[in-house]
Formats: structure tokens, C-alpha cells, sequence
């Protein structure tokens, strides 16, 4: 039987379009302090460090986990780092607590970071490739053709999207770490903004953000921390080939099984009716839908009647990345990491404005690459 | 500044925030026998894949082996220089290195034949004219330009056939 795991200390960087006080070491450093602050620990109390960020072309800095060793107190302790695209900072966290439910550490830090003003993300997701023709433009450019094919498979109406793009953008007005606060938001606003990938508009797609997330994790016997532990109760990794015959880009298997899985895990047999809260990897607005009927919250074909419904918002009955979601705050590398933190921060109840009253069990959920690797976990308030 | 010496000057000038560090480097590729009988059919000016002897689905192009099954693809396939366009988005976002005006259309494209579909540059129609399910010939460059690699497919463009049913290319999405 595994060892209990939790989470006892969050941290996060005020994250912003640009930290120019700050090298990428001082970045995760300001979250990993604040992280050892919450859970009552120094650096000599940790075990082992796992840090991750999306690929290293992107501020073309290789193997950063070299330099950072000793930003992160990591000097003469085994350090990791893990590399799944988006979903890298969701896999981070759970590699470092396969370290302690398998019982080799007490207390692992976490972190995950990105820097996106020093780096050319566009450029580095659009380099040319021997055997396709140049027409990819970044992410948007990959996803959007997948978002058509919901629409049309769902014959979800088009504003659903901008529904979205506002409901998470308010939420961030509830979270003094959110990178976008957009006071006046609304759906005409959306609307104006520029098309980037059609069917997406600007605001219907993630900022760039500079910014770090960290956690502490412990075992059992190692409980410390200003607030109660977020406990474990499931957690999940799938991966699928970027292209097979027979794929389904817009409800990916791998997506279905990671969340069977997790599901399994924690008890879960109905996740409308028993997840509290969920903040989920979110980076252009019609994946909300598409995750809310991938995850089975739904049937298929009704996740933008879900969203339509304002049962995802702060006020419905499955509130949805209440922090405002990747949507408001994209520090790529760090991005899967804050949606396992939110949901640690709501079972804690250390969520403030963006606190959902009574959040027992909570999922968060990352995804990356062509829709290819997923990471999830479950935590709760009770003890597994 | 006489008064002034250089570590005082230094320090008021602040920190440095930006220092720009361009990096350059062409990479090698080796393609490998499976993807080089897709290149040599480009050289050729057609759209070489191949079958998996398990699913029998068609894949262009082919890696070598059928990603469900596990199994080497050895037959070749030609394909058909026309297929269907079964989703897009139109690109209308500049960023450096871009190759191709914006805006512009970027498909996804199932040639006859196939069952993958691959991305695709669709001209000769405005951008705001493009529908799922247009068929869509390819342009190749003129004969004594054609080289192993995809820039011997200038882009695909409408053939003027009628569109396909949603229903014959929906699993391809």
C-alpha cells in the first residue's frame, strides 16, 4: 500500500506580462519561499527537489534545472526535472509525490516555472519540421482547427466561447496573483477583439505570462503547515500518440482514461455531483466545453450546454477555474502546477476571494502537447 | 564625476533587465526507409503512404510502422492528388520566422485514400470562403523543381467538385 501524501505549503509569483526584477533563479525562488513559508519549513527540511518547464527552446535556456540547483536549496539533494509540454507542471507534481507515497522521501519541494518575456514561445512552437508544411502559428494555430470541429460536432452556438473568455477573466478579478485583471470584461469586448486563429479571438486565448508555482509535499508523519493538508486521493498520467488513424483531437482517449483512472482512485462514480470545485488546464476559451465532456462531467455533446447553463461559474454548482484559469495567468511551464495548487488552495479553504465555502474534493487537471499528455489528481480535505 | 568612483557608477545605472542572446543552429535529419519512400513519391510528384497489414488504415505519411497495432507498414499506397478538407482554422497572427502572408488558411487535409489527414495550405480562395468539407487538388512546383520534400506541394486549392457529406470524413476529426 502506498504512502499517504499531501500537500502543506503553496506558493505562487505575482504572475505579469513581463518580471524584469527578476532572473528566471529569482522567479522560482520567490514561489519556493513562499511555499516552505506555508508550510512552516526551511530548505534543510526538504528531501528532494522536482522541478519542470515546457521546452527549454523556449527561452532557449538548456537544462535549466542545472543553474537552479542552488536557487532552490536543491545542493546536495537529489533534484528532477520533468518534461511533458503543457501538462509538465501537473506531471511535476505528481513525480514528486510518487516520491513520497512510495516512501522514499518525508518533504519534496515542487516547481515549475516559465518566463515568457525572455523567451519566443510563438517561434519556438512554429519551427519548421522536416515532414510538415510551415504552417503552423504557435499553439492557437494547432488548436483552433480542433475547436471548429467541436463546434460543429456539438452544434454548440458561438458565443459559448466567449462566455468563457469572460466568466474566467472575472474570476481573476478575485485573485491578486492572476496576470489579467480586466475589470470592464464583457461579451462585446470579447467579441471586438482581434481574430487570431479564427474561429479564436485575442481574448478568447491565454496571455503570456512570467511566473512560478511551488508546493511542499509530505508524508504522513511529516505534517507541518499553516493551514490543514490538501490529501491526496488520486492521481493519474496518460500520453498518446500525437497522430494515429481514428484519433480523436477534440476528445482525446488518453484525456478519458487519465480521469477513469483518477476517478477509480478517489471514489469518484459522479463527478458533477461529487467534485467541490476544479481548476482545469483552460487555454483558449472552447476548452471548457470540450474538457467538461472529456473529464464526464457531462454526456457528449452537452459541455457547452453546461457552460451556457452558468453551472461552471463562480456561483454554479461545478465551479470551474474560479482563480481565473490559465485563461487569465499562462506561465506555460508553471500553468498545469497552479490548477493542482488552486485545487490544494480550495480543500486548505486558503483560496480567499476566489474561495469556494465548504470545497471538500477538488480536481485539477493539466494537458499538453497535441492534446497528448494529461495529468490529474484528486485532493480532498478527509484523510484517504 | 571625478568624486565617483566606477562600482558607484555601475550601481546607479540599475540592473540590467534585457540582454538579447540570438542563438542559431541547422539541424540534420535523417528520415529513414519509410519516410524516405514518402519523399521520393514528392520527388515524383505524388503522395506516397502506406497500409497497416493489421487495421488496414493508410497513413501518410508513414512512419514505418502502425501506431495502434505495432506493426512495420509495408505496402505502399498511392494516393490521390485530391482529398477533403476537414478542418481549419485561418492564421492571422504574425510572429518570427513566419514564412507565408498572412492571413492564410491552414487545413487539415484527407487525401482520397488516406486515413490520416495532414496539415495543408489551402489558396486560391479567400480565407473567408473556406468550409469544412471543400475538396481541394494539390499544386505541385513545376517538374524540374521537384525535390524529396515537402516544398514540392506549393498548397492545395478547390478542385470545384461539390463539398463531402459531414458524415464521410466526421471520424477524421
Amino acid at each position: 500500500m502506498a504512502e499517504r501524501c499531501a500537500v502543506i505549503g503553496v506558493g505562487q509569483t505575482h504572475h505579469k506580462a513581463k518580471r524584469d526584477d527578476v532572473s528566471i533563479a529569482g522567479l522560482v525562488r520567490e514561489a519556493a519561499k513562499m511555499a516552505l513559508a506555508d508550510a512552516d519549513l526551511t530548505w534543510t527540511d526538504i528531501d528532494a527537489v522536482v522541478i519542470g518547464k515546457a521546452p527549454d527552446m523556449f527561452e532557449g535556456n538548456m537544462m535549466p534545472e542545472l543553474y537552479l540547483a542552488p536557487a532552490l536549496g536543491a545542493v546536495g539533494k537529489p533534484m528532477f526535472r520533468v518534461h511533458t509540454a503543457g501538462s509538465v507542471g501537473g506531471s511535476t507534481a505528481l513525480v514528486a509525490a510518487h516520491l513520497i507515497s512510495s516512501g522514499i522521501h518525508k518533504r519534496v519541494l515542487t516547481v515549475a516555472y516559465e518566463k515568457q518575456s525572455d523567451s519566443d514561445a510563438m517561434w519556438a512552437l512554429s519551427v519548421p519540421q522536416p515532414f510538415a508544411a510551415p504552417l503552423l502559428a504557435g499553439a492557437g494555430g494547432y488548436f483552433a482547427p480542433h475547436i471548429r470541429a467541436y463546434m460543429r460536432r456539438s452544434g454548440a452556438p458561438e458565443y459559448i466561447g466567449r462566455m468563457v473568455a469572460v466568466k474566467d477573466r472575472r474570476n481573476a478579478m478575485r485573485n491578486p496573483y492572476a496576470h489579467l485583471h480586466i475589470a470592464d470584461i464583457d461579451m462585446k469586448m470579447v467579441e471586438e477583439s482581434m481574430m487570431l486563429w479564427d474561429p479564436l479571438r485575442y481574448l478568447e486565448a491565454c496571455p503570456s505570462s512570467d511566473g512560478a508555482a511551488a508546493m511542499v509535499l509530505s508524508s504522513e508523519d511529516a505534517l507541518s503547515g499553516q493551514y490543514p493538508p490538501a490529501w491526496i486521493h488520486g492521481m493519474a498520467m496518460r500520453s498518446e500518440p500525437t497522430m494515429f488513424a481514428g484519433r480523436d483531437q477534440v476528445n482525446p482517449r488518453a484525456g478519458r482514461d487519465c480521469s477513469a483512472d483518477v476517478y477509480a482512485q478517489a471514489g469518484i462514480t459522479d463527478p458533477r455531483r461529487q467534485i467541490d470545485v476544479a481548476e482545469v488546464y483552460v487555454p483558449f476559451s472552447w476548452y471548457e466545453p470540450m474538457w467538461l465532456e472529456n473529464l464526464g462531467f457531462c454526456d457528449l455533446g452537452d459541455g457547452w450546454k453546461l457552460t451556457e447553463s452558468g453551472a461552471t461559474a463562480f456561483d454554479g454548482d461545478i465551479p470551474w477555474n474560479t482563480s481565473g484559469g490559465v485563461l487569465s495567468s499562462n506561465p506555460i511551464g508553471a500553468s498545469g502546477m497552479l490548477r493542482f495548487l488552486e485545487v490544494a488552495m480550495q480543500v486548505r479553504g486558503q483560496a480567499g476571494e476566489h474561495q469556494i465555502g465548504g470545497a471538500r474534493v477538488a480536481l485539477g487537471q493539466a494537458y499538453g502537447g497535441g492534446s497528448q499528455f494529461f495529468s490529474m489528481w484528486v485532493v480532498g480535505s478527509d484523510k484517504p | 564625476m571625478a568624486d565617483r568612483d566606477d562600482t558607484a557608477a555601475a550601481g546607479d545605472l540599475g540592473p540590467v533587465t534585457t540582454l538579447a542572446t540570438p542563438i542559431r543552429l541547422d539541424f540534420e535529419f535523417t528520415p529513414g526507409v519509410a519516410q524516405s519512400r514518402f519523399l521520393r513519391g514528392l520527388e515524383r510528384g505524388r503522395f506516397i503512404g502506406q497500409r497497416c497489414p493489421k487495421c488496414g488504415m493508410v497513413y501518410v505519411p508513414s512512419r514505418g510502422s502502425c501506431p495502434t497495432d505495432g506493426v512495420p507498414t509495408t505496402e505502399d499506397v498511392e494516393l490521390a492528388n485530391v482529398g477533403t478538407v476537414t478542418t481549419y482554422c485561418v492564421v492571422n497572427v504574425p510572429f518570427a520566422g513566419q514564412s507565408i502572408e498572412i492571413p492564410y488558411i491552414c487545413a487539415q487535409v484527407l487525401l482520397d485514400g488516406a486515413n490520416i489527414s495532414f496539415m495543408g495550405l489551402i489558396q486560391e480562395i479567400p480565407a473567408d470562403q473556406i468550409r469544412m468539407g471543400m475538396r481541394v487538388e494539390a499544386v505541385w512546383v513545376d517538374p524540374d523543381r521537384l525535390t524529396p520534400s515537402l516544398a514540392s506541394v506549393r498548397y492545395f486549392r478547390p478542385n470545384g467538385e461539390p463539398d463531402a457529406d459531414y458524415e464521410s470524413f466526421k471520424e477524421y476529426l
